[in-house]
């Protein structure tokens, strides 16, 4: 009949509006569990597969595994890597390739990890830095090998 | 005890005694106009500030809790950011009426303000058809709203005021048929008298069913005619960007965002004048012993407490509930609100003339 389905539609509207205030109710007296992130002064435990920026390992004696082979500047998808080379002079007396500087355009990178999975040494990974900010775009622009830095021994 | 209506009075006598009636008469309504004026800073920063405190509670978050004690004085920040802020008039657009609109819409309010008895005594302008010119001013501000929309020479703006009309005239109906049905109980369109009815027990409690249902119409309604989600189909954000004051930018803004509040309040101040009796302290029946334990609460912290009872009803339904659809909205009006307001207006009139209210 018409008056009964127009009252149970009246009585079923309001009670699933009562069954949400109940639940927002709830929430607004029971102020325990937050889910907002005081970020500046509680910083969250980012995962281990965070993707921050690309960095290159170098060890205690400023030594990297870039042997400056330029797979990853291959792989990269949107030219953000810039490897420029330069020729060592082996004790042997043959010329080398060897890494003269990493570029690295932060402003560009899209997190991809092509790059690390593209190096067949190791040389560089993802870090989880994430405040990236900067007033001038030119201070994104990195130079990924430390100044001084050398090829470690044994890495081909 | 202290009371307001001593202070009044004090005031009063001080004036005449050294200036002429005119002249006092000048002085109390500037006065009053300066206590108007500051009631509505202080209730936009208090209500804004509330409002963003009770949304975050719900959405389980923090809220503001950065500027001052737990992020009470953002509110200020926010008025003091908006005040310094270039308030554009874009290009094309009816500069006068664009001007004009968010006054008018203030004025409005004020207007509202002065029926409402705050406490015994305490009250701007005791006219004795209260109800009706509240009901009758208050549909006034649907023209400022228009003509904001009308006068930005925007699309959006057009599109926010016209829904925002519509919506307006048509949930005015089923509010003005919720307070009619106080009024049959209270026999009186005077706030005094509705205040004084209520000195046995609140109209909620007192005439029970009709009321009830009277006082859920109402709520429905007057979150409908601020203009308040769920029913904020005139600002839409999803889709109107901001509606009405899509184009409105610095105080212009202000004074809208400011409206939309103190209308709240207003209409909170007329709910609980109706139906949990005003400044009125919780009485039952003759109970003298435990009604004088009551009267100790001053009237204006009961008036006060009620209608930010009410408020946080209101914004509990903003953050609880999905939005209404424009076909919604209009049919929950005309198919359900208005024929159940109308039904529960015969059952009152049968429970006042049968006697069946206490
Ligand atoms: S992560 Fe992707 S985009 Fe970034 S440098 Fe590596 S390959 Fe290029
Ligand atoms: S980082 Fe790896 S892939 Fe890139 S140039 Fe160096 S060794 Fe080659």
């Amino acid at each position: 009949m018409f008056i009964v389905d127009y009252i149970k539609t009246v009585f079923g509207g309001v009670k699933s509006l009562l069954v949400g205030m109940n639940r927002t109710g709830y929430y607004f007296f029971h102020h325990k569990e937050i889910i907002t992130q005081q970020y500046p002064d509680v910083k969250q435990v980012l995962p281990e597969r965070f993707r921050g920026e690309v960095v290159m390992i170098h060890d205690e004696k400023n030594e990297h595994r870039c042997t400056g082979c330029t797979a990853c500047e291959l792989a990269c998808p949107n030219a953000t890597i810039k490897i420029v080379t330069k020729f060592d002079i082996t004790p042997e007396g043959k010329k080398k390739k060897a890494l003269d500087t990493f570029v690295y355009h932060l402003e560009l990178c899209t997190m991809c990890n092509l790059c690390i999975e593209a190096c067949p040494t190791g040389a560089i990974k993802m870090d989880q830095t994430f405040e990236h900010s900067v007033y001038d775009r030119s201070l994104l622009i990195k130079i990924l090998n430390k100044p001084g830095s050398k090829l470690m021994e044994g890495v081909e | 005890m202290f009371s307001l209506e001593g202070l009044k009075n004090t005031i009063h006598y001080t004036l005449s005694a050294s200036l002429g009636t005119t002249s006092t008469l000048l002085v109390e309504m500037l006065i009053v106009g300066i206590c108007v004026i500051s009631l509505f800073a202080v209730l936009g920063l208090v209500l804004v500030f509330m409002e963003r405190k009770v949304s975050a509670y719900m959405q389980i978050r923090l809220g503001p809790n950065r500027v001052g004690f737990q992020g009470s004085l953002q509110t200020v920040a926010d008025t003091l950011k908006l005040v310094v802020k270039e308030g554009l008039v874009p290009n094309g657009a009816d500069k006068f009426l664009f001007n004009f609109a968010p006054f008018l819409v203030m004025i409005v309010a004020m207007l509202i303000m002065a029926p409402i008895a705050f406490t015994k005594g305490l009250q701007m302008w005791d006219l004795n058809i209260g109800v009706l010119y509240v009901t009758a001013v208050s549909s006034i501000s649907v023209i400022g709203i228009l003509m904001a929309g009308w006068a930005s020479n925007n699309k959006y703006s057009l599109l926010g005021a016209m829904r925002s009309g519509a919506q307006i005239v048509s949930y005015e109906l089923s509010a003005g048929l919720a307070i009619l049905t106080i009024v049959i109980f209270t026999e009186s369109l005077q706030i005094s008298k509705i205040v004084e009815s209520q000195q046995t027990g609140w109209w909620l409690f007192k005439a029970h069913i009709p009321a009830v249902i009277a006082f859920i119409i109402f709520i429905i309604a007057v979150t409908a005619e601020t203009n308040r989600a769920p029913f904020d189909l005139a600002e839409a954000e999803s889709e109107l960007t901001a509606g009405f004051h899509t184009e409105y930018s610095g105080m212009r803004f202000a004074l809208f965002f400011l409206a939309e509040y103190v209308n709240i309040f207003i209409v909170c101040a007329i709910g609980s004048t109706l139906f949990l009796g005003g400044w009125m302290p919780f009485h039952i029946g003759h109970w003298s012993a435990f009604n004088h334990v009551m009267d100790f609460i001053p009237g204006i912290v009961w008036f006060f407490g009620k209608i930010f009872f009410l408020i946080f009803v209101i914004m509990w339904f903003r953050w609880t509930f999905p939005r209404l659809r424009i076909d919604q909205l209009l049919n929950l009006e005309w198919k359900y609100l208005l024929p159940i307001s109308m039904f529960n207006l015969l059952l009152a009139t049968v429970v006042a003339i049968m006697g069946w209210h206490f």
